[in-house]
């Protein structure tokens, strides 16, 4: 056979393979997009499986939401926008409500008041970081660290400022590869003052100095970017110390009883939210903000807790976290929140970064490469 | 005799029916290219329409520009008039243009899009518009004027003579920025120029992408060759079994595959332990086989090898055993006989071979993702983060419009030195 005939095929095979998933969508089922893996689930026991029960409104897991920002353009794009409610972060909430493509919510109408009456404005109040986003947990990078290699007579490291610490702590450390976070932290443990960190950065020295300080370990460190990464790594003992997502390092400290600790200090607050896409037809939003309504209440974001150890975004619901359903351990020491973890934290500043992301992010890639 | 001199003086020939050979003959092949087309007509359309149009789409992303005439149309027209080397920020009438059409962005949602858009070229436009947008909400048009003094109330980047530069430089429909940014350069008022040392990255990923594929290409070769002569060689029952040992990680999940790579070859991984416990290595000195461009070639190698193994197969089972006992009787030794008649033969089954791996293995980036560290990434990686991350789509398009041109002059340039007709899957 001729070479581009068979290419022709393949293509086309590929091609038949790929449209076979087009829309069917039915009047009492809802499509909801979210991360996959223990999150999914602590969000189908919390939210969709009660829900369900309630309504018998079919909820069709998808678990999409690495690649929502770009399949939420496309299918606006298209026209056809088969989702009904989306989980993303709150940088990818804020570009996606600049781009047109989520819709503007009224947390007055939309979102459930707290119990006591508070409204959920005040109740969400600083979480709300987007007119289309719609809070659910605060999750936080922080740091996990090998217990068995800590060296003998020093502490335990505590946070990040130990990850730039090589005589103390030799070994391998592992960080994301993307500049969020990582600049904020190479500024922090160099001096700057937190309130300073990023009018620092924002200055050709500031990000200089930021490099210099990630340059001293720049040869020691290994990049991630998929969040199991840093996890498989410090388990496997390739690294000594990672920055990992809280959640997962919880799994695997207290649910997989692996060898690793918790270094809390100067972890780095984010937020995980809905988004409702923009374009719905007015039966699909109309249902989509029945189920918001219900998943985001009070009582449903404490709920998610038991399942995972991720805060929840409201004031109101901090009261009600409880215990581990499966473990029946309390869950309150291993939140982000927890006073005793949350020393010294701060919020990534999504408003700056979605100015100098860009920016940052080629200077950060052409550091990495050289 | 007098009959052949007869037809020799005649006009033009004359086929049966009376007609001239010559325009019934083109009339019959005209007849048969038509038919032949109208048989392929579904496939050409289909290719069309779900491959041609979709990727020229696309691509078209890399120049099209027409988001800031259509979001700020009277902005544009007013800013003809501005001197943009002045250094000075434009007056009135260009405040009050921008007011009203901020007014009708605002309502209709785009004008973060677009600071979205210039904020590509200008850090901090983003949220200046975001920002302003809220602002210009509450304003009356026909009332509140004049309006530059509000707009600089609002935030005072308005009075930064460089927005406005960034505004007129970016209003043309089509636009250079997104190529010259994929070749990392850029528009400067001094014309165009390389982009400052430490935000180069794209040419290094181009050459870095090219070198790879050709060494995964390379090695491919050198592991095929000899699987796929066994294979050709074995009777047809050992054939099957081992071919079913070369099909079967074809089977499996990419990503199994390469996260079993990071079992193998990470420094605690399985081989490091085995040389450390054999003696080879040092505890403290275990190689790393991963996370760089090492851990890319041998984990895209394996993903790569069916591709080459299965047309240098089928090549080679069609060349006949009695050629090499032939050149042996006729006292050629065992490395001519396969150097000078059997090798030349498989030439086709490696350039159709190299063709497939070369091309899939440009394109790739899950696998240099996970195992490639920051030495092993590939351009493919930059594209992927541009279209599902920072949304950039522009920048996204341009690459791989660049990567598309490299793809098809290798291509070219194969068909000459080599010759496509040279190639075989069997």
């Amino acid at each position: 056979m001729k070479l581009t005939k068979t290419l022709l095929a393949t293509t086309a095979l590929a091609m038949t393979a790929g449209v076979a998933g087009a829309d069917g969508h039915m009047a009492d089922e809802m499509t909801i997009v979210s991360w996959g893996g223990a999150y999914s689930a602590s969000q189908i026991k919390a939210y969709h499986e009660p829900y369900m029960e309630k309504t018998g409104i079919k909820i069709i897991n998808d678990e999409s939401s690495s690649e929502a920002v770009a399949k939420l353009r496309a299918m606006s794009e298209a026209g056809n926008v088969t989702w009904d409610l989306v989980d993303v972060e709150a940088a990818d909430a804020i570009r996606l409500c600049d781009e047109g493509l989520a819709l503007e919510i009224d947390p007055a109408t939309d979102l459930a008041p707290a119990p006591d009456g508070t409204s959920a404005a005040d109740d969400f109040g600083d979480m709300l970081v987007s007119d289309c986003f719609i809070p659910q947990i605060v999750f936080s990078t922080t740091f996990g660290y090998r217990t068995d290699q800590v060296p003998e007579g020093v502490d335990a490291p505590s946070g990040a400022c130990d990850v730039f610490d090589l005589e103390t702590y030799p070994g391998k450390r592992a960080l994301n590869k993307n500049p969020i976070a990582n600049m904020e932290w190479a500024l922090l443990c160099d001096g700057v003052a937190y309130e300073e960190v990023y009018t620092t950065l924002e200055t050709e020295e500031g990000q200089a100095q930021a490099f210099a300080k990630l340059d001293t370990i720049k040869a020691d460190t290994l990049w991630w970017s998929a969040s199991a990464e840093p996890i498989q790594w410090l388990a496997d003992g390739e690294v000594f110390m990672a920055s990992a997502y809280n959640g997962r390092l919880f799994s695997a400290i207290v649910e997989k009883d692996q060898p690793i600790g918790m270094a809390w200090n100067w972890q780095m607050f984010d937020l995980d939210g809905w988004v409702i896409p923009a374009g719905l037809a007015d039966d699909r939003l109309a249902r989509v903000k029945d189920y918001v309504m219900y998943a985001t209440d009070t009582q449903r974001l404490a709920d998610q807790a038991k399942y995972i150890s991720y805060g929840p975004a409201r004031a109101s619901s901090a009261p009600l976290v409880s215990t581990h359903a499966d473990l029946g351990i309390e869950m309150a020491p291993h939140m982000p929140t927890e006073p005793s973890n949350a020393e010294n934290t701060f919020v990534n500043n999504y408003m700056w970064w979605a100015d100098y992301r860009d920016d940052l992010d080629a200077k950060f890639q052409a550091w990495l490469a050289k | 005799m007098t009959d052949t001199t007869a037809h020799d003086n005649s006009g033009p020939v004359l086929a049966a029916d009376g007609k001239p050979l010559k325009v019934s003959l083109a009339r019959a092949l005209r007849r048969q290219k038509i038919r032949a087309l109208l048989l392929i007509a579904p496939l050409l359309l289909f290719v069309l329409i779900t491959f041609i149009v979709p990727i020229g789409d696309m691509l078209f992303r890399s120049v099209e520009n027409q988001i800031v005439q259509e979001t700020l149309p009277k902005t544009v027209v007013a800013l003809q008039e501005w001197d943009s080397e002045a250094g000075t920020v434009p007056e009135e009438p260009v405040f009050a243009a921008l007011a009203a059409d901020m007014k009708i962005a605002v309502a209709e949602k785009t004008h973060t899009r677009l600071g979205t858009r210039l904020n590509y070229e200008m850090n901090g436009i983003s949220s200046l518009f975001r920002k302003s947008g809220r602002g210009v909400k509450k304003w009356d048009l026909a009332n509140d004027g004049p309006f530059k003094d509000k707009f600089i109330a609002l935030d005072k980047k308005w009075a930064d003579p460089e927005v406005w530069v960034t505004i007129k430089a970016n209003s043309p429909k089509y636009t250079p920025g997104y190529f010259l940014n994929a070749v990392d350069m850029q528009v400067s008022p001094d014309g165009i120029e390389a982009r400052p040392e430490n935000q180069q990255i794209y040419v290094t990923l181009f050459k870095r992408t090219l070198m790879m594929s050709l060494m995964i290409t390379g090695s491919c070769i050198l592991l095929g060759y000899p699987i796929a002569w066994i294979l050709a060689n074995l009777p047809m029952r050992q054939a099957n079994l081992l071919m079913i040992l070369v099909l079967l990680p074809f089977w499996t999940s990419l990503l199994v595959r390469t996260s079993a790579w990071k079992v193998l070859l990470q420094q605690q991984g399985v081989i490091n332990d085995l040389l450390v416990w054999i003696g080879l290595v040092d505890d403290a000195n275990r190689l790393v086989m991963i996370n760089n461009a090492t851990g890319t070639i041998i984990a895209m190698t394996h993903i790569l090898l069916p591709f080459m193994i299965l047309p240098l197969y089928s090549v080679m089972q069609t060349i006949p055993e009695t050629y090499l006992r032939a050149a042996k009787s006729l006292g050629a030794t065992n490395w001519t006989a396969f150097w000078r008649v059997y090798f030349p033969q498989s030439i086709p089954g490696i350039g159709a071979g190299s063709i497939l791996v070369f091309i899939l293995a440009i394109g790739y980036y899950i696998t240099p993702e996970l195992v490639g560290g920051t030495k092993g990434v590939f351009i493919s990686n930059r594209i992927a983060f541009h279209i599902s991350t920072s949304l950039n789509w522009g920048l996204a398009a341009a690459l791989g419009a660049i990567l598309l041109a490299a793809v098809l002059i290798l291509y070219y340039a194969y068909d000459k030195i080599v010759g496509i007709d040279n190639v075989k899957l069997g």
